[in-house]
């Protein structure tokens, strides 16, 4: 088992840079993370693992270096499934991340992915958590002030028998960058994979649907998402869940807020399997006379031994409640911010306190562009 | 004559600072709809006040309009709180200057918890982290510091939430709607305790500093908190003031109507004596 998979090369970032990374939770600390991977524009600018029981390269390395990775790569994402993902295919880098087996790793792994010129980012990792493994990966995409250009993203995750995988992804873009993640889960027997996602800022276009597929029996997928469109921003992102092997359960939360962008909040869960239960919860929050959230919340069941269930709500901050905060000694605003910090306090379980913290700092931050 | 010395001086300005809330001529209305006129009440510091009356006569609306709801427009008169004209302050600027009021069906807030509102209000009481759990523990409200805020309440939870929140505030002016609705018999008691506390009718009365003014319907919050005066709001006036426990017979036995028969013969002086010159 290597104790280091990887030497460490130190950075020379500027500090606009270093500013933008730690918008997304990029630290770059042993202290905090158990290894961490920089990627600016398609050159691997930081590879290092802290951590034995954490194995970070960059996909080419790793390509070379296993040659059984070929049976992951592009297995669980199709390389024909749109424009984008050919793209990809053609020119690409990115990360590879893999617990090692029974390595539980308490540290997030880190890896970001920076825009700096203006140009297309080709993007295609891969994360294993291998049998009875625990990791948790944050990935904080951002781009550099100014710049316009398109992030296309795959990324494929392994979740192996017993194995957990957190990944909670925080994205902060700007006017003129378009973003086109197309990402996989397949998750083995009692697998677990929680996926965390948090839009901040101003984007032109986010589009992505990322899949789960519960394979395993008993496996479990929990998606979050906290997407807050400002104006001029489309999103157009779901969460799907395709419930395969006995015994799965997937739940879909969104919060949405518009303040002026166009949210289309898509959920999907499929039931296959005997035994399967889903759950999508979605809710839209409009701070604006502009703007659209557009909720579609789909079930879909293939068996009949199936349980699944969605709620849909969008609505305007109720007066009664900043009324109520108010007759508290809180002002106008303060008692707005509470009800939005509120909504947007999505309840995941099993998320590490550590990590919760991370969420808190992307939505404090969050607020700020709403005031 | 009262100025004539500087004993006399002094009389005349501990008089003016008995003031608490004035309110001179109110008219308030919903949308278009008129719902409170000509509204004269005078309050004064260290005294409570039970206001009565029938369902829809009013009273919530005037509670709500003390402390600013904006549903509730002022279209004639003015709201005077220790001498200054609130008539227009936000709901939180009244409460920073010492008025505070609990709810009769306060709204759900999800995401916010109890703890998170608690705080707030003992800023504002100039509490501590300790004291507010000190005060949870007295109103039975410590398993729920973590909950979102009436989420899944009770409604003696609710009522005790409501207060403890009143409590941090360390208010002057305390305005309860239905303090003791859906409370059940084992925590009236508690809830009276509390309300004592909060109005300060644990101490003699030269002492008492603060006042409240308690919409109670049934008047069984009476049993346990003692009210210097009743007032009765009719129709969208104030139509009777008087010794609360004489209104609540009179209402008991011969129903509002009764009541306010006999209230126009006998309390008439009483109310002429409290409402001040338009």
């Amino acid at each position: 088992m290597p104790k280091r998979v990887s030497k460490s090369r130190k950075p020379k970032l500027d500090s606009e840079v270093k500013e933008k990374l730690k918008s997304v939770g990029i630290e770059m600390t042993p202290e905090t993370r158990s290894a961490t991977f920089l990627l600016i524009d398609q050159d691997v600018k930081t590879i290092s693992s802290f951590y034995k029981g954490v194995e970070i390269l960059s996909i080419k390395d790793a390509l070379e270096k296993y040659e059984w990775l070929q049976d992951y790569f592009w297995r669980a994402v199709s390389k024909d499934q749109d424009e984008y993902t050919r793209e990809v295919e053609a020119d690409y880098n990115g990360y590879f991340i893999r617990a090692l087996p029974n390595a539980k790793i308490e540290f997030p792994v880190e890896a970001c992915l920076y825009l700096r010129s203006p140009k297309k980012q080709k993007v295609h990792n891969l994360i294993i958590a291998e049998e009875n493994s625990e990791l948790n990966v944050i990935s904080g995409c951002t781009s550099h002030p100014g710049v316009a250009g398109m992030h296309l993203g795959i990324t494929e995750y392994y979740v192996k028998k017993n194995a957990k995988l957190t990944f909670t992804m925080i994205h902060s873009w700007e006017h003129k960058i378009e973003v086109r993640p197309r990402s996989v889960a397949v998750i083995e027997d009692n697998g677990i994979f929680i996926s965390n996602y948090i839009l901040m800022n101003p984007v032109k276009l986010v589009q992505m649907y990322p899949t789960a597929y519960l394979e395993g029996r008993n496996a479990k997928a929990v998606f979050s998402s906290i997407i807050v469109a400002l104006e001029n921003s489309i999103v157009d992102s779901g969460s799907r869940a395709v419930l395969k092997g006995e015994n799965s359960s997937a739940e879909i939360l969104s919060r949405t807020i518009s303040k002026g962008g166009i949210v289309y909040a898509k959920g999907h869960i499929i039931g296959e399997a005997p035994n399967t239960k889903g759950h999508l919860e979605c809710r839209g929050l409009m701070l604006s006379e502009k703007g659209v959230i557009h909720a579609i919340p789909e079930l879909e069941a293939k068996y009949p031994n199936v349980d699944l269930s969605h709620e849909a709500a969008i609505g305007k901050i109720a007066e009664e409640e900043i009324f109520y905060l108010m007759s508290r000694g809180l002002s106008r605003d303060e008692a707005t911010a509470a009800i939005i910090r509120g909504f947007m306090d999505v309840d995941i379980k099993g998320l590490p306190e550590y990590l919760k913290k991370e969420i808190d700092k992307a939505i404090e931050m969050v607020e700020k562009e709403l005031f | 004559m009262l100025l004539k010395t500087q004993k006399g001086l002094k009389l005349t300005f501990e008089h003016l600072n008995m003031d608490m809330l004035r309110v001179v001529n109110l008219g308030v209305r919903v949308d278009s709809k008129k719902i409170l006129e000509h509204v004269n009440l005078y309050l004064q510091k260290g005294q409570t006040y039970a206001l009565f009356g029938p369902n829809g006569s009013g009273k919530s609306s005037l509670l709500m309009t003390i402390i600013g709801n904006p549903a509730f427009k002022v279209f004639d008169g003015r709201i005077m709180f220790k001498g200054k004209d609130i008539t227009n302050l936000p709901t939180d600027e009244r409460v920073k200057m010492g008025m505070a009021m609990s709810f009769q069906n306060p709204p759900r807030v999800s995401g916010v918890k109890l703890i998170d509102v608690l705080r707030y209000c003992a800023k504002i009481g100039g509490y501590s982290e300790r004291d507010i759990l000190e005060f949870a523990e007295m109103l039975k409200m410590k398993d729920f510091l973590y909950r979102n805020v009436n989420v899944g309440f009770s409604g003696g939870e609710v009522k005790r939430s409501e207060l403890l929140q009143l409590m941090l505030m360390n208010p002057d002016f305390v305005m309860l709607d239905e303090p003791d609705s859906g409370v059940d018999l084992d925590n009236v008691a508690l809830i009276g305790d509390v309300i004592n506390k909060l109005l300060e009718r644990d101490k003699d009365e030269d002492e008492r500093k603060r006042s409240g003014l308690i919409i109670t319907h049934q008047g069984h919050i009476l049993e346990y908190v003692d009210a210097d005066y009743g007032v009765i709001l009719y129709k969208g006036r104030i139509a009777c003031i008087g010794n609360p426990y004489d209104i609540l017979e009179q209402i008991s036995k011969n129903g509002y109507e009764g009541c306010l028969k006999r209230c126009l013969r006998e309390f008439r002086n009483l109310e002429n004596q409290n409402s001040i010159q338009k």
